[in-house]
């Protein structure tokens, strides 16, 4: 293709979505409510993502033993759970660590003065663990059940319950908006094939002569599918615009609120968003693949099929 | 080189259009052809430029077959001809200039050979003062020259030109005949279909006749009597059965 056909083509595009400018906007307005929305999905999928990412690396299954039991009996515990497979770690704590901790925790910078009162009596004595992170969460449930049939285990905690309903609530999240997005889609493949078969009825007797006197069909197509692309462009650039804006307002918003809220810094932390110079980036590849993609295809397929030869 | 063996053209209607026609026409040469409204004329036209198939007979232009010509290769075959359509064809929302310079970007060509290529040819038809006007503001005669500027631009090797004259007076036309004339005599084949006997007349051309669909004769310049016009005379490059055939249409005749 030459360099002029090119240029010549881009401008009869453009010029084409001036020609019918209400069925342009309208196309471009589905195509971006449905990368607002796809973009918004995605921000809240990929954050929930990230909080129970968050969670499953501190949050494990937490096994005490019996007070009775001895370093043998712990080490098969220990073999036991290793040999059950998918432990991403198994961390020991003893007793002391375990007081340590929890004054740290419970008593803040009063926990000398504080843990003075119990001295040499470590009231956490049998309070010894190990703490098991698995690769996957989905596995825990049935990781408990067994650890709790070995013998010298005392008591199993696991606090999955945060992590479980994220999980759910992302599951519904994740179908609730591919429902949307397949609407919203299918309404904007079904937009931008309109609008280019009203343009293509327009330039009918145009192609017809182009066709006649020596044109390709390359060139009888391209301003339609330049048409197509803009479409999807404007439709990708105009949602991400906005995006951007609402998700710095919100990140800000978020950590404001949480910070409010007095909660710990551990807390706060997960509750905090992924920042946006690590989301936006991906969002916008993404809403424009979809956007230009979209207004390549259906373009491309819809001119292919009104202006067959 | 166009050579056409023993072509037939039957449209969807059922309508025969063109009924068995064999023909030559050589590089360089000037053709007149003519016959009676609804004679298969703009028929034979549409199966050279290939915007109809024939239904039988094949069709051989420049070296090319139109009928096994692939699909993707008739957009170059298109670019050697320069079509001049018995209803224009001009575009109606862009100016005399545009549409002009249409042809040459389908071809292709920079912005630079078009502001060169399209003055001349508004030049050369007389055009140069109504450049900007749209078809609608233009007489008959003129969309006709605008016509006829678009077909010329490209420098094609063939001219094909329906009733290029269809809307001019005598002074017009005779002008546009000359400019073909000229045309032809840098070497391009020119074809032009015509009604006009005066025209056939003061060119001295090779004419050939159509009625219903068959040629009826086919006469080099100095085969005709000058005194009367035309007059069927056998085919000289046609098959047997033409020559058959126009035998028969003299016999009627006499
Ligand atoms: N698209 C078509 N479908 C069916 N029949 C057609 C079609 N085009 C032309 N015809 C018929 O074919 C015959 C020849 O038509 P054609 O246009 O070739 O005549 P012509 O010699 O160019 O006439 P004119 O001098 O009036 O332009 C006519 O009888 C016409 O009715
Ligand atoms: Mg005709």
């Amino acid at each position: 293709m030459k360099l002029n056909t090119f240029f010549y083509c881009t401008k009869q595009g453009l010029k084409n979505i001036g020609r019918n400018i209400l069925f342009s906007m309208a196309s471009i307005a589905t195509v971006a409510a449905c990368i607002f929305l796809f973009c918004l999905f995605f921000a809240i999928i990929s954050n929930v993502q990230h909080i129970v990412t968050e969670a499953e690396t501190t949050v494990g299954i937490t096994v005490f033993f019996n007070e009775d039991a001895g370093e043998a009996e712990k080490k098969a515990i220990y073999e036991a759970i290793e040999a059950q497979g998918g432990i991403k770690e198994i961390r020991y704590t003893s007793a002391e660590e375990a007081w340590e901790s929890f004054k740290d925790e419970y008593f803040g910078d009063k926990s000398e003065e504080l843990a003075e009162a119990f001295a040499d009596d470590n009231p956490l004595a049998s309070s010894d663990n190990y703490e098991i992170f698995l690769n996957d969460i989905e596995n825990q449930q049935s990781m408990v059940e067994y650890i709790r049939t070995l013998p010298g285990v005392r008591e199993v905690n696991y606090a999955n319950a945060l992590v479980s309903a994220l999980k759910g609530i992302n599951r519904v999240i994740y179908i609730l908006s591919a429902v949307i997005i397949t609407v919203l889609f299918a309404v904007s493949i079904f937009l931008i094939s309109n609008t280019i078969s009203v343009a293509a009825a327009f330039r009918k007797r145009e192609n017809e002569i182009m066709k006649l006197i020596g044109a390709t069909n390359f060139m009888i197509r391209a301003p339609f599918v330049v048409e197509g692309v803009m479409i999807g462009f404007f439709g990708a650039l105009i949602p991400l615009t906005a995006m951007y804006f609402i998700y710095r307002r919100a990140t800000t918003f978020l950590l404001t609120q949480v910070l409010a809220a007095g909660t710990t810094v551990s807390v706060s932390n997960l509750f905090q968003l992924i920042p946006i110079r690590e989301i936006f980036p991906q969002m916008v590849i993404v809403g424009l693949i979809l956007g230009v993609g979209m207004g390549f295809v259906v373009s491309f397929f819809t001119i292919r099929k009104h202006l067959k030869v | 080189m166009i050579r056409l063996q023993h072509v037939s053209k039957m449209y969807e209607t059922g309508n025969r259009a063109v009924r068995d026609i064999s023909l030559d026409i050589k590089d360089g040469e000037f053709v007149f052809i003519s016959g009676k409204s609804g004679s298969g004329k703009s028929t034979l036209f549409k199966l050279i430029t290939r915007e109809l198939l024939p239904t039988e007979g094949s069709i051989e232009v420049n070296g090319s077959d139109l009928l096994t010509m692939r699909r993707r290769d008739i957009p170059r075959y298109r670019r050697t001809l320069g079509v001049i359509f018995q209803d224009f064809r001009l575009l109606n929302d862009r100016n005399v200039f545009e549409n002009i310079a249409f042809a040459q970007r389908v071809i292709g060509a920079s912005p630079r050979e078009i502001r060169e290529n399209v003055p001349k040819m508004l030049q050369l038809t007389g055009l140069s003062s109504k450049y900007k006007y749209l078809p609608k503001q233009l007489s008959g005669g003129e969309q006709q020259r605008v016509a006829i500027a678009r077909a010329l631009v490209n420098s094609p090797s063939v001219i094909l030109a329906d009733e290029p004259t269809g809307n001019l007076d005598e002074a017009n036309s005779r002008e546009i005949m000359g400019l073909l004339e000229d045309i032809n005599k840098r070497g391009t084949t020119v074809i032009v279909i015509t009604h006009s006997r005066e025209i056939i007349q003061q060119m001295k051309k090779r004419v050939i006749m159509m009625d219903k669909g068959h040629i009826i004769s086919d006469q080099q310049p100095e085969a005709r009597d000058p005194e009367q016009g035309i007059r069927p005379m056998p085919v000289r490059d046609g098959g047997e059965r033409q020559e058959h055939r126009s035998r028969r249409s003299r016999g009627r005749e006499a």
